[in-house]
Formats: C-alpha cells, structure tokens, sequence
C-alpha cells in the first residue's frame, strides 16, 4: 500500500528513471515526500527507501544533512530570513527580530496557529535586494519591516497562493518526458564517435 | 575609468523580461552555436575552447580546455554542471539559471558534444525553486525543438539532460561532494588523491564538473571563436566575467565586467556599476571574492579583476562576489558572522574544520556579543594557524575539502588589519556599535 498518493507515486517513479541508479533519485524523491505531507513522514521516508532500494535508516540519515528538509511538522509556510554577510550589512538582524514579533514564533519555531515557521537560514543568492527573504523557497523580496508585514498579512488573508505554492521544490517542475537516450544506444554511439576519431588521426599523420 | 567597450557574453539578453523563453532565445541567435558546433569535430569544439582560455568561474578558476583534455584519453562517462551556489553573496549563477536557461542548455549541450557524452545532470541548488521551473522549461522546450535527445539537429548526436535539485548544504559546491550528492548520498567531499572526477566521478566512472558560467560562455565562444574570447581581458584572465557586488553600495547587482581591464575602483565606485557607497561614507574593507576569500582594504582598490592579478595580492577572485563594508561596518561582527556560517556548513568529516570552525564561532559571539577577553585574540590567530597552518594564502589544508582553510580568512583579515577594533569589543565587553 502506497503511502504516496497515485500522482506523486507516479512522479516518483518516473524520476527514479531518469537516473543510471535508483539511488541517485534520493534528493528529488525527499522533495516530493515533502510535498505531499509537508515534512518528511516516517511513512514518507519508508517509501523513498522502498523506491531507491535503501533502508529507512539510510534515508533518514542522508536527509538529515540537508537544510531543506524537515523531520518534524513545520507551518504551511516557512519563512526564511537570511542574515549572512550581505544581508548582515543590510539590516537582516533585524529584520529576523522583527518577524518573530510579527509571526509570534521565536526563530527555528512554528506559530501557534500553524501557519508559519520562521528560519534564520544562510545565503539565499539574492543580495542586491537584501535582506533576502524567502517563503516556500520562493523569494518574497520585502526587505523592509513594512513590506514583510504586508506579505504576512497577504498570507494570512490567503492571498498570494499562486506567487508562493506550499511545500514542494518540485511542485511545478514537470519533464516533458523520460529520457530519450536509451542505454544501448549511448554504448553504440560512443563506439562509433571513437572509431571516427580514430580515423581522423590516423588521416592527419 | 571603467572599460565598457566588450560585448555581452553571458548576459547579452538583459534587457528583455522574457530572456528565459525559447521565444526570446531564438530571436536573438540561439541554437545557433550549437548547430555550428555539431558541423564540426567534437576536438575542434574542444579546441576552441582551449583557445579561449577559459577559466572556471566557479571558484577554483582551473582551465577549463584542460579539465576536458583529462578525459581525452578515457571515453567520458559523464558531464555534471555545477548550479550549487551558495559561497554567501555570490549570485551571479542564480542570475544566469532564472534569466538564461537556454543560453546554459545549449552550452551544457555544446560541451557535451564536445566530450562525446549523452548524459548530462545539471545539479541546482534547491532553493533555487524558479530556477529549477525555468531550467526544466528549457529543457523541455529544447526536447521539442530538436535541439536535444535524440539525433539532435540530424547530427547523429543524441543526449539526455536532467536537472537535479539539491537540497540545503553549502558544501555540496564542493565538485566531489556534489557528486555524492547527485548518487543520492550525503555531501561528505571525497578523499584526495584522485583530485579529479575526471579519474573516478559519478558512480566511479570519469566525470566533468563545470560551473553554470562556465557553461554559459560556450555558445558565444562557438559563435565568436575561441580567439576572439581570448582577445578580451588580459594575461590568463581571459573573456568577461560576472561580478555579484553586493553590501554598502549603491547599486548592488550582477554586472559583467571584462577581466583585468577593469579593477575593483570601477566595479565598487563607476556609475555603470556600484555608483559609490552608500550615503558617500569612507570605504573600510572589502570582500574580494567569496567570504573564503582573504579582505582588501581601500589601499587595494585599484587591483584589476583578474586571477592572477588578485592572487599577486594574497587572496583570491574566487566565485566573483565582492562585499562591500562602509566605515560604520563592525567588522568584529561581519567577520562573526561568516564564521557562524562555515561552522554551521562543515559537513563534519574532518576534526580541524569541524571542531575549529565551532570554536572560533564561539569566541568571536562573546566578542561581539560580551565575555571577550584580551587573549582571545591570540587564541584565535592561533586556532586559524591550526586549521591553515602558517595562514598564508594560498592556504596550507589539514582537511578533506577547501571549505576547512577557507574558515580563517575572514579572522585572520579582520584581526590584522582592525586589530583596535577587537580590543575595543574587549574593553567594551560587548560591540561598541550597538
């Protein structure tokens, strides 16, 4: 019995099959999981080990290394404010301090309604419009206390839905496809381009 | 004056909103390098970009021609492209991912051709999440037109891109790491020897990395000739780079400069960049490339952008962000700051970058934040010698990967050059600025 639900179980099956081995699918299939249940479910990592042929143990300790995933239950929108150097410079303490009044949750905690999770996190790639802030992974660029008021306002109404999905990297990221290249045919190719270059240095001496 | 006079290499689509779209690309030349590559020898590809002279512009600044001839003699088994930019304050591959993604899928596929490869993965950062939409739309977009799969443009050359999202970690930036990663692993960097993937890469087999920038270069390096890239810039610095300028100027941003033509003065202070620091207070300190990187101070302002020009001065171009700190900037708290986050991204593996970076984070906090003593001051500089042995740049490595002897420069560069600042913590207890 799939824990997945059927869409996602079969986006994770065609990703599976994009890669030489199945293990190499591991990162993508934690950002569907996670998609799906908006952290990583011991159900969900069950699954992902099932699907890249490992142990739950495995998986576990591989998504532990990375920030991006969650191993507890987090807020339909986690709020990331980055106070690394660039930011630092612009004011992203700040900002950091004035999203917990805000969001009425200390860094690192979920607000009591469940809507938001604050993270203070490292550099985003966004710095000439610091301090960078991100919901969702998405970049929300306010980086004024009252443009980030706003966008909490926004959120809470409901509004921006289409701007910032919920939880999932990957949730608009669809392949038109798999892939076209079949293993036999790379193996028949490489030969030939070999053999063709073969024959050039041989013709150049 | 800043030199203005070379063309848009990487970014020559700027002024569009629409510069992701094959629409856009198509109309302003793309596909066409890649057609012009497939009528030639995959070596005549590759020959011209060892003309070029290309750097990497993911750090490292190795030649790019020569990390390709590496697998001139193994049949290569994969090309991995390097989108995992997460050096802080570097954003110059976020710019090139959201804004060009054709432009890197028809270098990602000129290169591939060029190295006789028919699986490519380009690995991006996970927070990139538009850009992973975007470069997966091109993709697309590119299986539909025939400019990638099967055949590609009747070549005879077929090839399969993936894009790979990544998923929070610093060191995956590292080109072994990264490739654990892309298995489905943990980002522990490898053990050295082999130092190339090129040896023993993805799944063992030899494997290219290259940077997204890098990559990006190739269309108009086929379209232009590996020459004509050479003739911008000067000495091994060849072609234009990307800047991230970010911190207390005026006008933050991308910029791309031509190398060595122009010099930290002109990227910093020139209206067709940085416009000057904000409110026209004094410059203090200067990130010159990455937080991994060694500081300059004004007396270095007028050292041109190139490799080799920057590392004459101890430090390094390295992933092209530079940072910018006014006269008001606490640089005990900057200089903090990057080592919360070195400590915060050692993967753990070796004991001078795991237990070092967590100290001296823990005696630059009570610096900065009360509890300083004098001799801490010491113990720092003598933690930093530890971890890069002899603090010399470029530095001595005690670890598996470079991100442990990158942990001591921003320290190091604070507490030579602002050494009555970190006293004044002292004498304070606490940030004087605050």
């Amino acid at each position: 019995m799939s824990h997945f639900r059927p869409d996602i179980r079969q986006r994770a099956e065609e990703l599976v099959a994009l890669y030489p081995q199945r293990r190499s699918a591991m990162l993508p299939l934690l950002h569907l999981a996670q998609e799906q249940d908006g952290y990583l479910s011991p159900e969900g990592m069950a699954e992902v080990a099932e699907l890249t042929g490992t142990t739950p143990a495995d998986v576990q300790g591989t998504a532990t290394f990375y920030d991006m995933f969650h191993l507890e239950p987090v807020g339909k929108y986690v709020v990331g404010i980055c106070t690394n150097i660039a930011c630092l410079l612009a004011g992203g303490e700040e900002l950091l301090e004035h999203a917990t009044s805000t969001l009425g949750c200390a860094v690192g905690a979920t607000s009591a309604d469940g809507l938001f999770t604050l993270e203070e996190t490292e550099c985003l790639a966004d710095c000439n419009i610091a301090p960078c802030v991100q919901v969702n992974h998405r970049y929300a660029r306010t980086t004024t206390p009252e443009a980030f008021d706003a966008l909490v306002a926004d959120l809470r109404a409901g509004k921006r839905g289409e701007e910032i999905p919920e939880h999932g990297t990957l949730i608009r990221v669809k392949r038109n496809g798999g892939l076209r290249v079949p293993a036999s045919q790379i193996a028949s190719e490489r030969e030939a381009a070999r053999a063709a270059r073969a024959a050039r240095t041989e013709e150049a001496k | 004056m800043a030199q203005l006079t070379a063309p848009k290499i990487v970014s020559s689509r700027s002024e569009f909103a629409d510069s992701h779209t094959m629409t856009r690309h198509l109309a302003t030349g793309g596909y066409s390098a890649l057609k012009k590559a497939l009528a030639m020898h995959p070596e005549q590809v590759a020959a011209e970009v060892d003309a070029a002279s290309l750097l990497g512009r993911g750090g490292a600044g190795f030649p790019a021609g020569r990390k390709w001839s590496m697998l001139r003699k193994a049949p290569t088994a994969y090309l991995v492209v390097n989108g995992d930019e997460s050096e802080p304050a570097t954003f110059k591959d976020h710019y090139l991912v959201e804004r060009e993604p054709h432009q890197l899928v028809e270098g990602v596929t000129i290169a591939a051709y060029a190295l006789q490869v028919n699986q490519a993965f380009i690995y991006l950062r996970g927070e990139f999440a538009l850009g992973l939409e975007r470069v997966q739309q091109a993709l697309n977009d590119a299986y539909d037109h025939g400019a990638l799969g099967q055949n590609i443009f009747g070549s005879g050359f077929s090839l399969d891109i993936v894009v790979h999202p990544g998923a929070g970690a610093y060191v995956c930036g590292e080109e072994t790491s990264l490739i654990e990663a892309l298995e489905g692993k943990r980002g522990f960097p490898r053990i050295k020897p082999p130092y190339f993937p090129a040896a023993i890469g993805l799944y063992g087999e030899p494997t290219v990395v290259n940077n997204v920038e890098t990559m990006s270069n190739l269309p108009w390096i086929i379209n232009n000739g590996g020459a004509a890239f050479a003739a911008l810039g000067e000495g091994r610095s060849t072609g234009t780079r990307l800047f991230a300028l970010s911190g207390r100027v005026k006008n933050p941003g991308v910029y791309e400069v031509e190398m060595v033509k122009n010099t930290f003065r002109d990227l910093i202070f020139d209206p067709a960049f940085g416009g000057g620091i904000v409110g026209d207070k004094a410059l203090k300190a200067f990130v010159p490339g990455g937080v991994s990187a060694p500081w300059f101070g004004p007396d270095d302002l007028d050292t041109p952008l190139g490799q080799d020009e920057v590392a004459a001065k101890a430090s390094m171009l390295g992933s092209g962000s530079v940072v910018v700190m006014d006269e008001d900037t606490c640089v005990v708290r900057a200089a903090w700051r990057i080592t919360k986050f070195f400590s915060r991204e050692s993967c753990g593996q070796c004991t001078p970058c795991r237990e070092g970076s967590g100290w001296l984070e823990r005696i630059m906090y009570r610096l900065e934040h009360g509890g300083g003593r004098r001799e801490d001051l010491d113990l720092l500089l003598d933690l930093c010698d530890n971890i890069a042995p002899g603090l010399s740049w470029p530095p001595q490595q005690t670890t598996i990967c470079v991100l442990g002897p990158s942990i001591p420069s921003s320290i190091h560069s604070a507490l030579t050059n602002f050494r009555d600042d970190f006293i004044a913590h002292v004498d304070h207890n606490g940030c004087p600025h605050d």
